[in-house]
């Protein structure tokens, strides 16, 4: 714990044009980083002595439709050196490209991939930026908040045409969600038929 | 050399081979999968081939995608721990096991000692059930038939374990937030020492028929090789790292559960080739009975809980039938589920395969705002292509098999 409060005021000090903020939390670090400089900075933090996060584990998105800048992308990166775990934070709008690490890290690769194809985020200087993980053909971005969980698009093999058709989503029932807030906590609305008492 | 070489060979006089027009020969394209059986599932790959040599290897995921990630935004904490299961189907209980600790470690619940013995034991078994099936199958990719049926025979036996405990022989649900489901039976621990105490000869068996396998070594010996910055530029973990010669395991360098307590030996290999990650394999697998014995001795000597009982799990069911609390509680647990305070975590066990991952953010609510699952299959495939270049196609299969690829995790 006490070396992850040196490591975050060490990279305060060494990259203040990059690091916009560190938390503490969970056991875990996170750093903000600011957009234009976040390629430079992982480059610092995989070659630095003091820091040597030279794998990257993951990297995604999380969604957040209600921001401005909309998507967080988050690095994570380990140091099979030190035994420490560190993540990364860049907030981006829908319109910003977020610069591609695949120089520093060629396992970023796949990852901005998955990031392109579920969140719909742009990575300049990508080599080969095609959708992984959904179907060929497929469009939307299936975690963005406002894609809904059953997709706009079904599939089925037609037997006159002799081949796989897609069509609208037919749904026979209405998709289920089900509202479990309890009105004694938490829940911020009125439920239906409690208005005439107020 | 051999016949249909396309180099264009220097003789001791100084002439060269003429190549006349129509021999121009252009490289060939090919479609591996997604129905090959030595595909380990829906793989895909687009193979540029110059005679028999891979040029470039093109892998194409996706095709058991079922948006887990999405439905997991939709459910609650509990209704979400199934679909851990059929992400590496082949070690069901060590991908809950990572679920688990990421809630665990948001709601900061202590697992009961018991519970935490339990789940170090189903984690080795897990293991067993992995590494059984990867080297007896990749024995197959490159030509052998009779592993993968002895091996099938042993798992079989673990899945009746697995069944014993959880009541499904694969998708198990079996650790939860706060613990393991139920406990085990004295009969049940019994059995699994009885098999601890079969298997070695299982093992030996396999190793009599591979090991020395002149074939088996023709086939896996330096191919595939990986070198410690293959693995930090492509992010490796698990056996890919280890086979490399670098000790790296998160149950000695990270413990998660109560795995510092135990002794084991973490098997490395030498020249990072197919052949050493299946010696890692097969020397893992005696490490995790090791593993075993000492959690049987003191699943015996240390009874007691095995959930902790509170928010986020059950309570007893004789209580349930007494107690209104309990009767009320056990409703809103299985209707609404329990919240779990907002904040993000990223909990990584050390699976069979490797570093299997989950971040966590949650918001306050009784479902997960985001979860991303980190699986090392993911990255294990990505390299395919920088790992097959200038291999032969019959290599190809048989890397595909030492990367340990399942695609349940992959294609998530």
């Amino acid at each position: 714990m006490a070396d992850f409060v040196e490591l975050a005021a060490y990279l305060t000090e060494k990259r203040p044009d990059a690091v916009l903020g560190t938390e503490l939390a969970f056991g875990e670090l996170n750093v903000t980083v600011a957009l234009p400089a976040l390629v430079s900075f992982i480059g610092f933090l995989t070659v630095d002595p003091a820091c040597k996060f030279s794998s990257l584990v993951d990297i995604t998105a999380v969604d957040h439709p209600e921001r401005v800048e909309r998507f967080d992308v988050i690095y994570h990166f380990l140091s099979m050196y030190t035994n420490a775990r560190i993540r990364l934070k860049v907030a981006v709008s829908e319109d910003d490209m977020v610069p591609s690490i695949h120089l520093v890290h060629p396992s970023a690769n796949w990852f901005e991939r998955e990031v392109f194809d579920m969140f719909g985020i742009l990575f300049s200087g990508h080599p080969d930026l095609r959708r992984i993980l959904t179907d060929y053909g497929f469009r939307g971005h299936p975690l963005r908040k406002d894609f809904p969980t059953t997709g706009y698009t079904e599939v089925r093999y037609d037997e006159v045409q002799k081949r796989v058709v897609y069509e609208p989503v037919n749904l026979v029932q209405e998709y289920r969600q089900f509202d479990f807030m309890s009105p004694w906590e938490g829940a911020k609305y009125i439920l239906p038929g409690d208005e005439k008492k107020a | 050399m051999m016949d249909g070489d396309i180099r264009v060979n220097t003789y001791d006089d100084g002439t060269t081979d003429t190549l006349p027009g129509e021999q121009r020969i252009r490289n060939f394209n090919i479609n591996f999968g997604p129905q090959h059986p030595a595909a380990h599932g829906v793989l895909r790959l687009v193979l540029e081939l110059d005679g028999e040599i891979v040029e470039r290897c093109d892998p194409h995921i996706g095709l058991l995608h079922r948006g887990t990630e999405k439905l997991m935004e939709s459910r609650t904490y509990l209704q979400n721990l199934p679909y851990f299961d059929r992400l590496d189907y082949v070690a069901p209980m060590n991908q809950e096991h990572a679920w688990c600790l990421a809630i665990e470690r948001l709601t900061g619940t202590a697992v009961p000692r018991r519970a935490s013995l339990i789940r170090v034991l189903y984690s080795e078994i897990g293991r067993i059930l992995n590494h059984l099936l990867n080297t007896t199958t990749q024995a197959m990719d490159v030509g052998a038939l009779t592993p993968p049926l002895w091996g099938f025979e042993e798992r079989e036996k673990l899945m009746v374990f697995y069944e014993r405990a959880s009541g499904a022989r694969l998708h198990a649900a079996y650790f939860r937030p706060g613990g393991v489901h139920q406990d085990l039976t004295p009969d049940l621990i019994n059995d699994i020492e009885a098999w601890t105490e079969t298997f070695p000869q299982v093992l030996e068996d396999l190793h009599g028929l591979l090991t020395e396998n002149r074939i088996f070594k023709q086939r896996n010996a330096d191919i595939g090789v990986v070198t410690e910055d293959d693995i930090l530029k492509y992010g490796f973990s698990g056996v890919m790292v280890r086979g490399s010669g670098l000790a790296w395991d998160l149950r000695r360098s990270q413990p998660y559960e109560c795995y510092d307590e135990f002794e084991f030996k973490i098997p490395v290999g030498k020249n990072g080739d197919c052949y050493d990650r299946y010696l890692c394999r097969m020397e893992e697998m005696t490490q995790s009975l090791h593993i075993m014995r000492q959690c049987i001795v003191k699943l015996r000597a240390e009874p007691g809980e095995v959930l902790t009982r509170g928010k986020l799990s059950p309570p007893k069911r004789g209580e349930m039938k007494t107690s209104m609390e309990a009767l009320i509680h056990h409703f809103k647990l299985y209707t609404e589920g329990f919240h779990v305070p907002a904040g993000e975590v990223y909990a990584a066990v050390e699976a069979p395969k490797g570093e299997f991952g989950v971040y966590l953010k949650a918001d306050g609510s009784n479902k997960p705002y985001r979860a991303k699952i980190r699986a090392p299959g993911f990255l294990h495939l990505q390299a395919m292509d920088y790992i097959c270049k200038g291999h032969q196609l019959a290599d190809v299969s048989a890397i595909i098999g030492t990367m340990d690829i399942v695609f349940g995790e992959v294609d998530r």
